[in-house]
């Protein structure tokens, strides 16, 4: 493992309990809803990882428990190294903690994890709809939304697709 | 579809203080069709006579569902799309998605591959910067700047048509290298960009920079400090605005940036004309680079020869069977990459541009998630807006240099 | 030279009404500014010297729909811009044309998937569809001259 980021990891280890995988030079630490904040607080506080620089995720449909991964990316500026965490959601309570009272850009990223995939997150100042319209049903990203193409039309199924499509009014 | 009269006021009404309640401040709407709102952008505006007290951005008008369908494509068919997110810095997008790919696959890529990588990125930087500065001074009624950047931005887009065919949504940048190698003329044309360009910028400095009128409208205005960019993640000009020398060309270099000299612009003040020299001075950093990077640029192969990932050249497939059996596999199906996740970052004109690709070994991207600069970057203009005009407000969205594609993706 | 002599001693020029009010809003028809994505780009760079569309009387960009004639829906439009583009295309007055400038208007482009119209033409009828992905600057310059030749074959009984 890089040197810069060995003794955060050790520390992080010594206080939680996390899982620490590596690949490819990056290093992604695996840490549960409860301990999320304080994870990210002592990152914040006593490792230099000043910046927030997403909260994504990511949807491992069929699997249950966990189905989703929450995935925080932070950055210490001061020892140019970015560190990885991912949160396992269940799929019967996708409710995880927010970040947005220590990174207050957090609120807006948050907002989209929880429009494209339904997590919610406890005490986000913000919590709705952001790239998609307001009453939309659904959550895209999750595996089992459909991609929702419209098909080619060739002339075997012209006919049938013609009476569907929409056309506009004058 | 929703009508978006939708949002009601009600469900905002924790963003909005209370004197709008009670009708002591207007709500206006500065809609989604707006000429400076530079794209689809709605923002609703709680003023109190014209001070701005609150603003809410309201985004999503240009939402393409591009994550969703890159999984749908394989690695190579799911490149097109992502040209057309950050639409001003096409190849920048090829470019962090093609170094996730390598990343993931480690795949290398030869030296010549990454010096016109290198010198392709500069010039869409300044493609980019041309586009800034001419719509921001049109905001700004500067409208003489927007047609001579236009006139500088067609020797750029010619260059990218000699090298692709295209003249924005190239798709160049492939995963291994480039897409082909580039033609006999592009070493003239690039020099005498190279030559030209430094008197154009000296031309647009010279129309804006100690302009009375452009300065009473940038200066002071628009004002971030540093601590609060580090706070709200905000990379790019706008940090180097505010006096902070953070660029990941330096950072954490790729394609072979720690082989060029060139300097971060940084600038105190935090505000709008600050933003406004960094820009311009990235303009020379970039040209300088390319200056560097042509004079130094190795003859070789510009695309990696590991056939398992990166096709075969047309004229091998004629001679040799593994080389048909690779291309047919490619084509069909797609090349299989370990499982694992990667994040990679660049330094686009508006700040870390950076991909998160997971994959689980089959031929499609399993989740491909793109951290865009401008959805960071816009969440600090209620931060900013506060307490200025509303004129004010065209002025800040304009520095900020925020673009639709990127931040609704 | 030529108006004189058609106007002979009283200054009275004939001609038939449909050519002179054709050829009065093909001359003068004013785009609504209406960029959304990438084919915007193109759009500006068409605008600006090296395609000029002020040859075509397109100078002025009105950016209220009230003002304007011609709207060039340029770049994809999204599930959530739908009801606006609709809504401004209410709001613009007749006679007015739609330009469909780039693949994504046209037909939805690379993208087919839940959030973008498969072309604009499923909420407005659209008259010139430009195809390219963004169309050159050129190629815009075709689809607005193929729109002008439209207008100009129009009659009496086709204007409201």
């Amino acid at each position: 493992m890089d040197e810069k980021l060995q003794p955060v990891v050790q520390a992080i280890q010594a206080r939680f309990s996390i899982g620490v995988s590596e690949f490819r030079d990056e290093v992604n630490l695996q840490v549960e809803k409860a301990d999320l904040v304080k994870v990210v607080v002592v990152l914040r506080n006593e490792f230099s990882f000043k910046m927030l620089l997403d909260v994504t995720a990511v949807d491992y449909w069929l699997a249950e428990a966990p189905r989703f991964h929450v995935v925080i990316h932070l950055l210490s500026m001061a020892a140019n190294r970015v560190l990885c965490l991912r949160v396992p959601v269940d799929a019967t309570t996708p409710v995880v903690p927010t970040l947005d009272k220590i990174f207050p850009n957090a609120t807006w990223y948050e907002r989209e994890v929880w429009d494209m995939f339904g997590i919610r997150f406890e005490g986000n100042s913000d919590l709705r709809r952001i790239v998609l319209p307001a009453d939309w049903e659904g959550h895209p990203l999750r595996k089992d939304y459909p991609l929702g193409y419209e098909e080619v039309q060739f002339t075997f199924n012209f006919d049938e697709i013609s009476q569907h499509k929409t056309a506009p009014k004058k | 579809m929703s009508d978006f009269r939708d949002v009601r006021i009600e469900e905002l009404s924790h963003l909005l203080s209370d004197r709008s309640r009670n009708g002591e401040t207007m709500l206006l709407n500065m809609g989604p069709q707006h000429p400076s709102t530079h794209g689809v952008l709605r923002l609703l505006l709680e003023l109190d006579g014209e001070i701005v007290v609150n603003c809410v951005p309201d985004i999503g008008f240009l939402h393409t569902g591009v994550e969703k369908n890159m999984e749908a494509k394989t690695y190579q068919k799911a490149e097109v799309m992502v040209d057309r997110l950050d639409y001003l810095n096409p190849l920048g997008n090829n470019l962090v998605y093609c170094l996730a790919v390598e990343k993931l696959l480690e795949l290398d890529v030869p030296p010549r591959a990454q010096a016109l990588r290198v010198i392709l990125a500069e010039l869409t930087r300044i493609n980019s910067h041309l586009v800034w500065v001419g719509t921001s001074g049109l905001d700004l009624a500067a409208m003489s700047t927007f047609l001579y950047a236009m006139r500088e931005r067609e020797i750029i887009l010619d260059i990218f048509e000699m090298c692709s065919g295209q003249r924005m949504m190239t798709t160049y940048i492939r995963p291994g290298g480039l897409w082909r190698d580039v033609p006999v003329e592009f070493e003239a044309a690039v020099r005498e960009f190279v030559r030209i360009m430094p008197k154009r910028i000296d031309e647009y400095e010279s129309l804006l920079t100690k302009n009375y009128l452009f300065l009473e409208r940038c200066k002071n205005i628009g004002v971030i400090s540093a601590e609060e960019c580090v706070q709200w993640g905000i990379t790019g000009p706008v940090i180097r605005g505010a006096g902070v020398a953070y660029d990941l060309r330096k950072a954490r270099p790729y394609s072979g940036y720690e082989h060029y000299e060139f300097d971060i612009p940084t600038f105190k003040g935090g505000d709008i004309f600050a933003r406004y020299m960094v820009r311009m001075e990235e303009m020379r950093q970039s040209l300088r680079i390319i200056q560097q990077a042509m004079d130094t640029l190795p003859m070789g192969p510009v695309r990696s020869n590991n056939r398992k990932y990166v096709p075969p050249p047309r004229s091998e497939i004629g001679v040799s069977m593994e080389s048909l059996i690779h291309h047919f596999k490619l084509w069909t199906e797609g090349f299989t990459p370990p499982v694992g996740s990667v994040y990679s970052a660049i330094e686009s004109p508006r700040g870390e541009l950076g991909v998160f690709l997971e994959s689980d070994g089959s031929p499609k991207p399993y989740r491909v998630h793109y951290r865009t600069p401008s959805f960071s970057n816009l969440q600090i203009l209620p931060l900013l807006t506060r307490g200025h005009f509303v004129a004010d407000v065209v002025g800040i969205i304009g520095s900020i240099d925020i673009v639709l594609g990127d931040a609704d993706r | 030279m030529g108006i004189e002599q058609k106007t002979g001693n009283m200054g009275v020029v004939t001609a038939k009404l449909e050519d002179v009010v054709n050829w009065a809003r093909t001359n003068s028809m004013w785009p609504m500014l209406f960029g959304l994505a990438c084919c915007a780009i193109e759009m500006m760079a068409a605008q600006a010297s090296n395609y000029d569309l002020s040859r075509f009387g397109m100078e002025l960009n009105r950016a209220s729909p009230r003002q304007s004639d011609l709207m060039i829906v340029a770049g994809r439009v999204s599930r959530k811009m739908a009801p606006v583009v609709r809504q401004l295309y209410d709001q613009m007055p007749d006679p007015k044309w739609v330009i469909a400038m780039g693949d994504c208007a046209a037909c939805g482009g690379v993208f087919n998937n839940y959030a973008i119209l498969q072309g604009v033409d499923e909420i407005i009828p659209v008259d010139v569809y430009v195809a390219g992905c963004p169309p050159r600057p050129e190629g815009l310059i075709h689809g607005i001259i193929t729109l002008h030749e439209k207008v100009k074959q129009e009659t009496l009984k086709d204007w409201k």
